[in-house]
């Protein structure tokens, strides 16, 4: 019996199983699949709690809903992977097998990384909304301010979906605007990048939507620590900015399993081909989602995309071919701009966010760099998409590849 | 693209001002560079150049964080260096590209 083992049982680990059984004889192929946790988060969601749009309840369902029948599942923390050998040690010293492993144990948030950070004032005006109890920490603390300054920070690259802060404020500007109080807060969106998006046109689009919703921009700020007495951001360089109320996005790094098992790069994100997503470091390694150093977003689409590319290549590989499915680092994010719209972006290693239409030229339905309703409506749908055929590995209408079809060019 | 002439040559320089041709680069083309800038290169910013010349040979992405492990100089330590853009501005002197920010 030949083995593929699967770390993490997140949106891309998830995806992989399901693929993989469909495709491999169950026979002659066993599959497992590993995770310490029992719960799958639809993270995309937990940006909505803060403003009460969504509830926990709306967000969570057993992992083991999604694991097809046919895969082991195994509920364990990760000791490490011994690389040379084709093991797995799992925590409490149980030893996986593996003839190919797939390593997907995603990127999680270190506020410990920024001094200050996760100190006296943690979930009490200080609050990520990247796990579900921030998110849920300030939803209850909206719930009662009587209004301040709102500082969305942005604390180091790479960060998991790069959009969610920008959509983050854009919510907040609607979410007070309802409750009458706008005029009570004053939003900053506070980034170590030189401006609101890293590509041009996107961040041009964006910079307008930003000056529109009256919101402050402070970009080439890269946080040193956070002064709590004293409610202060200070950079390396010494300028400060205040804040009543601190919503930040920490340091996201890989897995601790990932630095144990000497793969990962200082971030403990695993070095991987960018085109065929196999690790550097060993040909029976494959890394999918947000675990890999790959040059693109960390995102859940960025991940189904990678999946398709990545199964062609396992599949080669198994055969012994040559690795020829080679990825783009292909991204596309709904935006949540609120007031019930939103913008779309599709873009990939090599070409930027363009406008245009997606994912049928000319038609749509949605409009990409543009701020509709429909792309509203898209990323509502998408809740319902992701839970019952993103996961499950079954077939969107849309290439993972990227397609210039329907973009415009911009000079 | 547009050319440039310092420590005597002629070299050509993206629209932002880093090397196109990385051969062209030497410790006085650098210190060149910096000097428009208002920085005079010391030994420690030639200890960072050297090391971001390294990583970038070796295929490694750089991060002010990374440099900031290097134990060649700490974070705060290399906006003191590069005032204003740290890694923007070494990496220009060092000859390497101009760092690409993950989106």
């Amino acid at each position: 019996m030949k083995k593929i083992v699967i770390l993490g049982a997140g949106t891309a680990g998830t995806m992989m199983a399901n693929k993989l059984r469909k495709a491999l004889d169950r026979e002659e192929w066993e599959i497992t699949i590993v995770d310490q946790f029992k719960t799958h988060y639809y993270q995309p969601g937990f940006l909505f709690i803060p403003f009460g749009i969504y509830q926990k309840e709306d967000v969570i369902k057993p992992k083991a809903d999604f694991i097809p029948a046919g895969v082991n599942m195994i509920y364990s923390a990760i000791d490490r992977i011994e690389g040379e050998a084709n093991k797995v040690h799992l925590e409490g010293g149980q030893v996986l097998n593996y003839d190919f492993l797939i390593v997907a144990t995603g990127t999680k948030t270190n506020p410990d990384e920024t001094a200050g950070l996760k100190d006296k004032l943690w979930y009490k005006e200080i609050f990520d909304f990247y796990t579900i109890d921030g998110a849920v920490a300030l939803q209850k603390f909206l719930k009662g301010w009587e209004g301040g300054k709102l500082v969305m920070a942005i604390t180091e690259l790479p960060y998991k979906c790069p959009v969610a802060p920008l959509e983050f404020v854009f919510l907040a500007d609607a979410y007070f605007t309802e409750l009458g109080m706008r005029d009570k807060v004053e939003i900053a969106y506070v980034t170590p990048m030189p401006g609101a998006f890293t590509k041009p046109v996107a961040t041009k689009m964006l910079s307008e939507l930003l000056a529109e919703k009256n919101i402050e921009v402070i970009p080439d700020f890269y946080i040193e620590r956070v002064d709590n007495d004293q409610k202060k951001l200070i950079s390396y360089d010494e300028k400060e900015i205040d804040f009543d109320v601190l919503t930040v996005v920490p340091v996201n790094m890989g897995d601790e399993m990932i630095e144990r098992s000497g793969l990962g790069d200082d971030l403990n994100f695993v070095p991987t081909d960018k085109h065929t997503l196999q690790s550097v470091a060993h040909e029976n390694i494959f890394v999918l989602g947000d675990a890999s150093n790959i040059p693109t977003s960390k995102a859940g689409s960025v991940a189904h995309f990678a999946a398709d590319i990545l199964f062609e290549n396992l599949m080669s590989a198994i055969e012994g071919r040559p690795l020829h499915a080679k990825f783009d680092g292909h991204a596309n994010c709904y935006i949540e701009t609120g007031f019930g719209k939103g913008a779309l972006i599709d873009f990939n290693y090599d070409t930027e966010p363009l406008p245009g239409t997606f994912p049928l030229p000319g038609i749509g339905p949605f409009g990409l760099l543009k701020n509709t309703k429909i792309n509203h409506y898209g990323k509502v749908m998408f809740r319902w998409i992701y839970w019952h055929i993103l996961l499950k590995g079954k077939e969107l209408p849309v290439e993972p590849l990227m397609t210039m079809a329907g973009k415009k060019k911009v000079n | 693209m547009a050319e440039k002439t310092f420590a005597g040559k002629t070299v050509e320089v993206t629209a932002e001002g880093y090397l196109v041709n990385k051969s062209d680069w030497s410790k006085e083309v650098a210190a060149e560079m910096a000097k428009e800038d208002g920085i005079e290169l010391t030994d420690k910013h030639y200890e960072v150049l050297d090391y971001l010349r390294e990583q970038e040979a070796s295929g490694a992405s750089l991060t002010i964080r990374k440099v900031g492990k290097s134990g060649i100089v700490d974070i705060k330590g290399l906006y003191e260096l590069f005032p204003g853009g740290p890694l923007k501005l070494s990496s220009k002197y060092a000859g390497i590209s101009k760092p690409a920010s993950c989106v």
